[in-house]
């Protein structure tokens, strides 16, 4: 299948950036990541240089491919990392716009690649449960309800993307913080510092540039691990709960 | 020069619990001015940072990836053993064991067994602290289940997500650390020397992959954790970064390698489809719980299924060979990894693979979606006699069971699972080879520690499921915080090294040297093109099944390859930027190398164990024929560059368990 791609190259941060157009020559059964490593390898061979992406596990679960495919993250199909995404889904003669993330908080580091360690620094606020190795007690000791567990399970199968912040007009990283906030929330284990933790990291996601939430639900929609705004909502209830009880100002 | 492993006297059982209680120890004072690099952030790397972080050591941390998170321990689905016998089912320490070494076909250390076997319980503990969801009962207490042919259930498991959820505890204690101050994180950073002052490991160089500056970092030790070597074949399950160069690089500073031929090769992947694939899609081995290995009988159905005017679900039962269930009764298709490879290669060479290419066998899950709709029909009260409602329910089971690796295939394949069966073939998945280490995981190089796949030690010539998570959190969380104490508890006096030491000097300029040469060869060709030229006659001669003549060939191919990899590669962009080729380029230089030593070593070994399989050595019926008295012992190759490899040898001695012929007939 023939197919036009519009692609976002920019040098570096401090560069402006713009679309080039690239023909490139795929078949149905690429994933999008393999067509972009046909036409790199074809840039190549022409002595350009190829186009920066980031890629690593391409089995969906690393968290680290990205792209703003024809608008929207990880491209058209839900729940589906870029990498898992395959070429049967377009069309021949298809033009596909593919950019990075756009938000204030990911500087574009070069083409398609942006810096996301504002989410590494969201986690580092909090976003753990302070337990030193071998102080646990034994496994079994704090039996957990099945469906409790289950539900901590599904806001852990966060992947850190940050597709969530790139769906948002906002730039908000709501989605991402109330997944982890929620996970260990929901866990005995996690809710002996809990108040603490919400506050710090609500705080610390303020201080990264991430804009506010405006329950657009864009965020849910375009998850590639499909996690629940219902994380947001129990995140902003623990948050107003902890700050009432709290001596912080 | 002479090995010594370091192992503790005393008998199996006492061996840790002694060590621990007598081993040197740091002061806490102390502690705080000792510095520590880690390389690597997966589950050895990440764990052993945020512990010596814990303990009071200045901890500074690498990874290449963006963030510590994206480390490929991640992708890692099945689930982590610990012998808790939780099932009370017979399991125990000695048990998990005897069966880890008895996997690995007895080619790993007794005693390095046993302490993985004995910390595992400890793992689970920390991982439910940090708050791991595991799988649960309704009871609210832990859930295992089983894995590859062994007869206890003491598998844990988070969903088809272990990795990821264990990876991402041990990446939230470290950023723990990292907010508390005692581990420093440096991202993006990849480490492209080590630096030895006074024959002991001081420091690195790592580019900052952004800038494409290069940097030098200064400790009293390295601890590499920099997992395993799988992409030397280029296809293969590793994530697409996945490399030796951190290894390869204390090699060349005169680390050694210790049996880099043992290569584990996945029986059940999704096959390659064309020449630009990337990587291989493991699916689970649990999938072998309910799935039937099989391929038609008849050369004609064979031809007609690829030409596609035949579909698997046409061939009668009676025509249908299950290869495993008829060469292994016993085991069927449950037997051990580097067993289901070989069958699944055997019947795809003598022609009856059923793709285009004729490297796929088939994975047919009919008969459990029967068998559990029939049971739940009947559960149910409802007729089943009734083949359309039987179907439905027992999909529904099979659904639950397995549905997120269903959607997987679907997703890459394009076709449906439960209506035809899926279509499977081995692919290369991780490497039990990687650097020698002693019972301290030390490497030959004082202050040069190695965690994880990187290192050798614990799964000989096979590694068993589950077992791999296990081996990294064992490594980083419960061995290295009191292993690296009696070296560093001889260093307590040393002062912070400084970077402005010649050696830093030399190894930096070596560095830019390295890949200036890179930069400027100009050539015409890829460095994609090469690393897939190298993974072919890695995986054709040195793959699945191996004999003298084969490897001879690929290594005189291979020394032919690098020579004019160094003649005609062109990398594009700069040295002063961020430039993913440059990154590829150094790393495809280094997996030259060991691919050769990798051939090297399977030449030297003259048996056939475990995922090593030399075709001289076989029996009549096929099987892999060991050989205990010639071949009892690690080898562990000193790399000369361009001269031979030099061989030592580690004898092992199995003081507590028997040698058998491994038999899953």
């Amino acid at each position: 299948m023939k197919l036009t791609l519009k692609i976002w190259r920019q040098k570096s941060a401090q560069t402006k950036g713009a679309f080039e157009s690239y023909q490139v020559d795929a078949n149905e059964h690429m994933s999008f990541l393999e067509m972009l490593d046909v036409l790199n390898e074809g840039l190549v061979e022409k002595r350009q240089e190829p186009v920066a992406f980031e890629h690593d596990c391409r089995e969906g679960i690393c968290g680290t491919c990205n792209l703003v495919i024809n608008g929207r993250p990880h491209g058209p199909l839900p729940g589906t990392t870029t990498c898992q995404l395959h070429m049967r889904h377009f069309k021949e003669g298809e033009t596909i716009v593919i950019e990075p993330y756009r938000a204030q908080a990911f500087p574009v580091i070069k083409d398609l690649v942006v810096d996301r360690s504002p989410l590494d620094r969201i986690i580092q606020s909090g976003g753990f449960i302070s337990v030193n190795t071998g102080q646990a007690p034994d496994g079994n000791a704090i039996p957990i309800e099945k469906d409790v567990a289950s539900r901590a399970f599904d806001a852990a199968a966060c992947i850190g993307c940050g597709a969530c912040v790139a769906a948002c007009p906002n730039g908000s990283a709501m989605l991402f913080t109330s997944a982890k906030v929620s996970h260990l929330a929901l866990l005995p284990q996690g809710e002996v510092e809990h108040n603490r933790r919400v506050v710090s990291m609500v705080h610390q996601m303020d201080k990264e540039g991430f804009g506010m939430c405006s329950n657009i639900k864009a965020c849910e929609v375009e998850c590639p691990k499909e996690i629940s705004v219902t994380n947001i909502a129990r995140m902003n209830r623990q948050y107003f709960s902890a700050m009432i009880g709290s001596d912080e100002k | 020069m002479k090995l010594d492993a370091k192992i503790p006297a005393g008998s199996l059982e006492d061996k840790w619990r002694k060590y621990r209680s007598t081993v040197n120890l740091v002061a806490p004072n102390n502690k705080r001015r000792i510095e520590v690099i880690v390389v690597g952030t997966g589950l050895a790397g990440a764990s052993a940072a945020a512990s010596l972080g814990e303990l009071g050591y200045h901890v500074k941390a690498f990874t290449f990836h963006d963030s510590p998170r994206r480390a490929h321990s991640i992708a890692a689905q099945g689930g982590i053993n610990a012998a808790k016998n939780y099932s009370n089912d017979g399991d125990s320490v000695y048990r998990l064991f005897y069966d880890t070494v008895k996997g690995g076909d007895y080619r790993s250390r007794e005693a390095n067994v046993y302490r993985l076997a004995e910390v595992s319980v400890d793992i689970i503990d920390q991982c439910v602290a940090q708050g791991v969801p595991f799988a649960r009962e309704y009871g609210g207490l832990l859930e295992n289940r089983s894995f590859g042919g062994v007869q206890v259930s003491r598998t844990f498991y988070a969903r088809g997500q272990t990795g990821q959820q264990l990876l991402i505890g041990a990446y939230q204690s470290l950023s723990r650390q990292i907010s508390l101050g005692t581990v420093e994180m440096f991202n993006r950073h990849e480490m492209l020397d080590l630096v030895l002052i006074d024959g002991k490991a001081r420091g690195i160089i790592a580019r900052n992959l952004v800038t494409g500056k290069l940097e030098r970092h200064a400790a009293h030790a390295v601890i590499l954790a920099t997992g395993g070597y799988g992409n030397v074949y280029y296809l293969s399950t590793n994530a697409m970064n996945c490399n030796v160069t951190a290894a390869w690089r204390a090699v060349q500073r005169g680390a050694m390698m210790a049996n880099p031929c043992f290569t584990q090769i996945h029986p059940t992947c999704i096959p390659v489809s064309g020449a630009y694939q990337s990587k291989l899609t493991l699916m689970s081995e649990s999938l072998r719980n309910d799935g039937r290995v099989w391929v038609p009988k008849k050369k004609e159905d064979v031809e007609g299924i690829r030409q596609g005017t035949l579909s698997p679900v046409d061939i009668k039962e009676e025509d249908r060979d299950y290869y495993l269930e008829r060469r292994y009764p016993a085991f069927g298709n449950l037997v051990p990894r580097d067993v289901a490879s070989r069958a699944a290669k055997q019947v795809c060479d003598d022609g009856f693979g059923v793709n285009k290419s004729g490297l796929a066998v088939y994975l047919d899950f009919a008969s459990a979606i029967e068998r559990y709709g029939k049971s739940q029909a009947h559960q149910q009260g409802l007729d089943s006699s009734d083949k359309n409602l039987v179907r439905k329910l027992g999909e529904k089971v099979v659904e639950q069971k397995y549905g997120n690796l269903f959607e997987m295939y679907e997703k890459i394949t394009g076709t449906n699972p439960y209506k035809s069966p899926m279509m499977i073939y081995p692919a290369v998945h991780y490497t039990m080879g990687g650097l020698w280490v002693d019972y301290n995981l030390e490497t030959n190089v004082p202050g040069l520690f190695a965690l994880g796949e990187c290192n050798f030690s614990d799964h000989g010539a096979n590694r068993l499921g589950a077992s791999a998570l296990m081996q990294g959190l064992a490594d980083g969380y419960f061995v290295i915080p009191y292993t690296i104490g009696p070296f560093l508890s001889g260093e307590i006096r040393t002062p912070a090294i400084k970077t402005d030491a010649p050696e830093f000097e030399e190894a930096e300029n070596a560095t830019r040297a390295r890949l200036e040469k890179l930069m400027s060869i100009g050539g015409s060709r890829s460095v994609e093109s090469f690393h897939r030229e190298l993974g072919l006659i890695m995986w054709d001669y040195c793959g699945m099944s191996r004999n003298a003549e084969g490897l001879n060939t690929a290594r005189q191919k291979i020394r032919a390859l690098r020579e004019e990899y160094w003649k005609d590669v062109f990398v594009p962009g700069s040295m002063d930027d961020y430039n993913p080729e440059l990154e590829k380029a150094a790393r495809v230089a280094d997996f030259m190398e060991l691919g050769e030593l990798m051939i090297v070593d399977a030449l030297n070994r003259n048996e056939s164990c475990g995922g090593h399989f030399r075709e001289e050595y076989q029996t009549p019926e096929g099987e892999a024929l060991r050989d205990d008295a010639n071949y009892t012992y690690v080898s562990v190759w000193d790399w000369k560059g361009d001269a031979d490899p030099q061989l030592y040898k580690e004898e092992l001695k199995f003081e507590n368990i028997e040698l058998k012929t491994r038999s899953y007939k």
